[in-house]
């Protein structure tokens, strides 16, 4: 069993017991441990089970790398899925519930897959549920979707917050074992700025339990040293439990600061994300330890040699009472070593290399009575949910057995791969290093900074380096030339000498026994989460998947949460073997960040809720909150849909805004149109080119409504355009469109006619604007008095300065709704106090405020386009009838081109028309009209869509507008729109004016 | 996310200030162009695995466009001018032809 060691521990505090708690039963740990180790400590070796086999399965690694041990964590606001228990710190109280099994951890049914897996190999899925066609939707679908995803989704909303912090550094060293602290002194001496981050809460990493002396102290008080060195400099910060996430674009680093996961009860933000500029980054990101291809080596007890080593002297654990060592280098030597040095058994130790000289490892182990076996390996581990055994066979044959071992641990060791994840992120290129069997960095191909420089190093093991002495001298000479690189100047920085036994050479060893057969292929896991065994990468090859890119994806090898941390090499080796080729020449696959998976709430960071992004208001939105505003979102502006009374729905207010406008008085907030001053000796050519219409020839003190398309031909936006002095226009926008409108002029004017003497300025939020709409509009601002706006003093489609009410006024008679209209534009500052001025002489008037609801259904009723509802991009104005907007007599504009390609001029595009249904309800926004017959694809062939659909009150009736296939010479026509609803709605084709055709209201 | 030098107002800055644009250089054809000219103006772009002429916006800064030559393998930038010419400063494409044999303006492998 796996138990708590009475000596052992030096990242514990045994002073301090916590309680924790794993499938609703209590257990304790100390203060120290993570969620593996303690659970460990309590004979908890199942944690959980695998993704498509749901097989048993107890942790395997110590650190990141770990696939197996994934729980989840935390309750309600704070829950948490597919947390590792490796890397989880335990604190008291913690709760954890394992995953991917029903009804439970002990019992699953979904085990039964595992017995059928030999007729699930890979690709099964794509093989299997491909026939009959049907069975996707109601039958296959169902079952995969009740099976699919790892962990819970949580229910509740992120209670914890999290932050951003940005910082700039010289040089930026990511791992804080040996080789980083090592590193970042050399880089401190030269007095550049240095950050070191360490994604756990000890520096030193392995060293510490690896061994050796260095410079005549043990690794541990060397490492103490080191730190204090480091914190004795100013100029070096280093921050634990960050891990470097990413290394991107010209020296950008994130890094994942994890703040109060271990302790729950602390303030402040859970996670950081640090958004880094280094000049200069080091990976000193250490060793992963690989696993060895052997049956059964998924098996709960099946353990990384470093890992049940990390356990023995880190926690005090036992990951088992007799654990069989299986290797093919002598690092596994250690953990047998250490075994020993607990009281622990260790039956034998099967190294798969042939009989040779003796290590100092080799001799330290015989000397304290290990057998060690030759030649050898595990032909099978035998056992359910915990180790019982292994059967001895030679690494040579075919996996005849030659004994049993009774054990209930086994640690292995394949050999180790440097940690190249964070150099590859951004181009490095890795290359093959034959006595390690690991690909490791290529110093000639680094990844490149913005002037074409290298601008990350590796150091230590992430460089390739397996030896104490080894890693030391390169991590100084790469942190004395990180810092040379960014431009500080070092002495010749001298590398600390070690002590350390001598080891004797590894061998690649992708498969135990070399001839294992199939039955033994077919129990053998490559990658642990996603259950990918050696047979079926074996059966990618075999079925062509030669590319490791497209292996990985057939076969799901690599792709769990963990990324292939531990399967990756064993995979493509046994790849490059099926497909008899140098595993160079196979690759690895990509890459990509984050490093290990981080939080969601750290991307977002502070930018959530009411911060989510900018809000936009008008000077008079605390009037419309308090007046009943029920508020759209129009961009990042809000404005009131409607102005609810008590005892309405809002339809109801809608109604009643819509009525009243026609009938009496209405008041819009028009604020957040875009307003553009347009200035200069050329403004008028340039506005030619902008808008479809002639701008030039406009008289001041006019307005005239505006078109303007794309270069592609299609609109983009419109609105009233006022000529304000010979040189000066003012151009309004559709309300989200001011800010891209003026960048779409500032292109033009830049980047195309820069010869062109106009200035272009966004005055949008310098002015309130108030559309007084309805057949009393007149009267009221003549209660308001100060200027003359008669019909013969203010004519339709002019504008005029004067004063209202004793406010400075811009009144542009113009009209979006048909009525008698006036859009009076006062200085921001002043947009309340005149809007209370109006509201005061309306009264009785019978002023009502009206939204952008009621604002749609008075368009509509006089057939006027809204950019977003009759155009989608992919409309010209030709296709709405608006060829009275198109100057034909001017040689250029923006879209004119591209309007006359073949397909623009085509009679089969759909055109604008009004539409009616035959019983006066409304149609579906959105519904598609269908035609006559079937496409290629056996569809129902379309004919038109509805644009725009509204009840209006005025007519009492539903209207709508559309494009249909030839609809202007389809008058009277009904066709048919069928509603997701199930019904056929019949509409007539009409024109598009339904309310005052002839225009008398807004010319009086 | 790259680190770009504006050269109106000689900020360098990080990529979320600035807007890509898209090829630079493009010669617009208007009314009485033929429908090749037109369809290679609107829709026809340089892809090279190499050097690299764009347009880009100090829209979160000063607000000007700007050209930028970048490698898009190594994502080198070679350096960034004003959007208000019709081709490179011959000293970039100097620069560029020392760092990158072979390669000259407006040869697109």
């Amino acid at each position: 069993m796996s138990t708590r060691l009475a000596t052992g521990g030096r990242l514990l505090n045994k002073s301090k017991a916590l309680n924790f708690s794993f499938n609703g039963t209590t257990l304790k740990g100390f203060e120290g441990d993570t969620l593996a180790s303690a659970l460990l400590a309590n004979d908890q070796v199942l944690m959980g089970r695998s993704f498509k086999y749901h097989r048993p399965r107890g942790v395997v690694a110590s650190g990141a790398e770990e696939p197996n041990g994934l729980v989840n964590l935390g309750e309600g606001g704070k829950f948490e899925p597919n947390q590792r228990v490796t890397t989880t710190e335990l604190f008291d109280g913690l709760k954890a519930k394992s995953q991917n099994h029903w009804p439970s951890l002990e019992f699953d049914v979904g085990a039964v897959n595992a017995k059928l897996s030999r007729f699930m190999p890979a690709g099964f899925y794509y093989k299997m549920f491909i026939h009959p066609r049907s069975f996707w939707k109601h039958v296959y679908e169902p079952i995969i979707r009740h099976a699919a995803g790892l962990g819970a989704a949580p229910k509740d909303r992120d209670a914890d917050t999290y932050e951003h912090f940005y910082a700039f550094c010289d040089v930026l060293i990511v791992g804080g074992g040996i080789a980083g602290l090592q590193a970042a002194k050399a880089a401190g001496a030269t007095g550049a700025k240095v950050i070191l981050v360490e994604q756990t809460a000890h520096l030193g990493g392995r060293a510490p339990v690896d061994g050796g002396m260095v410079k005549g102290q043990s690794v541990a008080d060397f490492i103490t040293a080191t730190v204090a060195d480091l914190e004795a400099m100013d100029n070096v910060t280093v921050r634990t439990r960050m891990m470097g996430s990413g290394v991107y674009d010209h020296g950008y680093v994130l890094g994942y600061e994890r703040l109060t996961d271990h302790a729950p009860e602390m303030t402040g933000p859970r996670h950081r994300l640090w958004r880094i500029r280094a000049a200069q980054t080091i990976t000193a990101t250490g060793a992963i330890e690989r696993p060895l291809s052997f049956a059964g080596n998924d098996i709960p007890g099946v353990m990384l040699a470093s890992a049940v080593r990390d356990y023995a002297v880190n926690f005090g654990v036992s990951s088992g009472d007799r654990t069989v060592v299986v290797t093919n280098n002598d690092d596994a030597y250690r953990t047998a070593i250490a075994l020993k040095h607990a009281g622990l058994d260790v039956p034998a130790i099967l190294d798969a290399r042939p009989a040779g000289t003796d290590s100092d490892l080799m001799t330290q182990a015989k000397a304290l009575g290990i057998r060690i076996m030759m030649g050898h390996g595990i032909a099978t581990v035998k056992g359910g949910k915990r180790v019982t055994g292994v059967e001895v066979c030679a690494q040579a044959g075919e996996g005849a057995v030659l004994e049993e071992i009774v054990c209930d641990a086994v640690a292995m060791s394949g050999g180790w791969s440097p940690v190249v994840h964070l150099w590859s992120h951004c181009g490095g290129k890795l290359t093959w290093d034959d006595t390690q069997a690991s690909f490791r960095p290529d110093p000639n191909r680094p990844p490149l900074g913005d002037r074409g420089q290298a601008f990350v190093r590796a150091a230590g093991s992430a460089n390739g380096e397996t030896t104490l002495n080894a890693v030391l001298s390169d991590a100084t000479a790469c942190g004395a030339a990180a810092a040379k690189a960014a431009g500080f100047k070092s002495k010749a920085a001298k590398a600390p000498t070690a002590d350390e036994p001598t080891e004797r050479a590894m061998i690649p060893v992708w498969l135990m026994p070399q001839g294992a057969g199939y039955k033994l292929r077919s129990k053998t896991w490559l990658d642990y989460q996603n259950d990918v065994k050696v047979s079926d990468v074996q059966l990618a090859a075999q079925e062509g998947f030669t590319s490791v890119e497209h292996a990985k994806r057939y076969t799901t090898l690599g792709m769990a949460t963990d990324q292939g941390k531990l399967s990756n090499i064993n995979g493509l080796a046994i790849l490059s073997d099926a497909l008899n080729q140098p595993i160079p020449q196979t690759g690895t696959t990509t890459f990509r960040p984050p490093y290990t998976p981080i939080s969601m709430g750290s991307i977002g960071g502070e930018a959530r809720g009411d911060v989510f992004q900018p809000i936009r208001r008008t000077p008079m939105y605390d009037w419309h909150e308090a007046n009943g505003a029920d508020w759209e979102p129009v961009g990042q502006w809000r404005r009131p849909y409607a102005y609810v009374r008590d005892g309405e729905t809002v339809h109801d207010a809608v109604m009643r805004e819509t009525k009243n406008t026609r009938e009496n008085l209405g008041l819009l907030d028009a604020s957040t149109l875009g307003k553009l001053i347009v200035k200069g000796p050329d403004a008028g050519k340039f506005l030619d080119m902008m808008y479809t219409n002639m701008m030039s020839t406009l008289k001041v003190g006019k307005c005239r409504y505006g078109l303007m398309c794309s270069e592609n031909g299609f609109l983009i936006d419109d609105g009233v355009v006022a000529r304000v002095s010979e040189d000066k226009f003012l151009c309004h926008t559709t309300t989200g469109g001011a800010e891209t409108i003026h960048g779409h002029m500032e292109e033009w004017l830049q980047t195309e006619w820069w010869d062109w003497d106009v200035y272009v300025a966004n005055v949008t939020e310098q002015y309130a604007q108030v559309a007084v709409v309805g057949p009393n509009a007149r009267k009221a601002l003549e209660a308001l008095g100060g200027m003359d706006l008669s019909a013969e003093a203010l004519g339709f489609m002019e504008w005029a300065d004067g004063t209202l009410g004793g406010f400075d006024v811009r009144a542009y008679r113009i009209s979006f709704s048909g009525e008698l209209s006036y859009e009076i534009a006062v200085p921001a500052s002043q947009g309340q106090a005149f809007w209370d001025a109006l509201v005061k002489v309306g009264a009785d008037l019978g002023a009502m405020p009206y939204g952008t609801e009621c604002l749609h259904i008075l368009r509509a009723e006089k057939g006027f386009i809204m950019i977003g509802d009759e155009t989608d991009g992919t409309v010209i104005p030709q296709d709405l009838g608006l060829h009275w907007a198109i100057s034909k007599k001017k040689d250029d504009f923006l879209g004119k081109r591209a309007q006359q390609r073949e397909h623009m001029v085509s009679d089969e595009r759909w055109k604008l028309v009004g539409l009616e249904t035959v019983d006066g309800s409304t149609l579906p926004d959105g519904a598609y009209a269908v035609g006559e017959g079937t496409n290629a694809n056996g569809q129902r062939n379309m004919i038109g869509r509805v644009t725009s659909s509204y009840h209006s009150p005025n007519l009492d009736r539903g209207i709508a507008m559309g494009l249909v296939l030839h609809g202007p010479s389809r008058m009277g026509e009904v066709i048919t729109f069928p509603g997701t609803d199930g019904k056929d709605y019949q509409a007539k084709i009409v024109n598009a004016v339904f309310y005052d055709p002839e225009g008398e209201k807004q010319n009086v | 996310m790259l680190i770009l030098e504006c050269p109106c107002c000689g900020i360098t800055a990080e990529e979320t200030e600035f807007h890509g644009g898209g090829e630079a250089h493009l010669k617009r054809f208007g009314p009485d162009s033929e429908d090749k000219d037109f369809e290679n103006y609107l829709f026809m772009r340089e892809n090279p695995k190499g050097v690299h002429f764009e347009r880009w916006r100090h829209n979160n800064g000063c607000g000007k466009w700007f050209h930028a030559a970048r490698c898009t393998m190594t994502l080198e930038v070679f350096g960034t001018y004003s959007a208000q010419t019709y081709e490179p400063p011959k000293a970039l494409c100097d620069a560029i032809s020392a760092k990158r044999p072979g390669w000259s303006w407006g040869a697109f492998s």
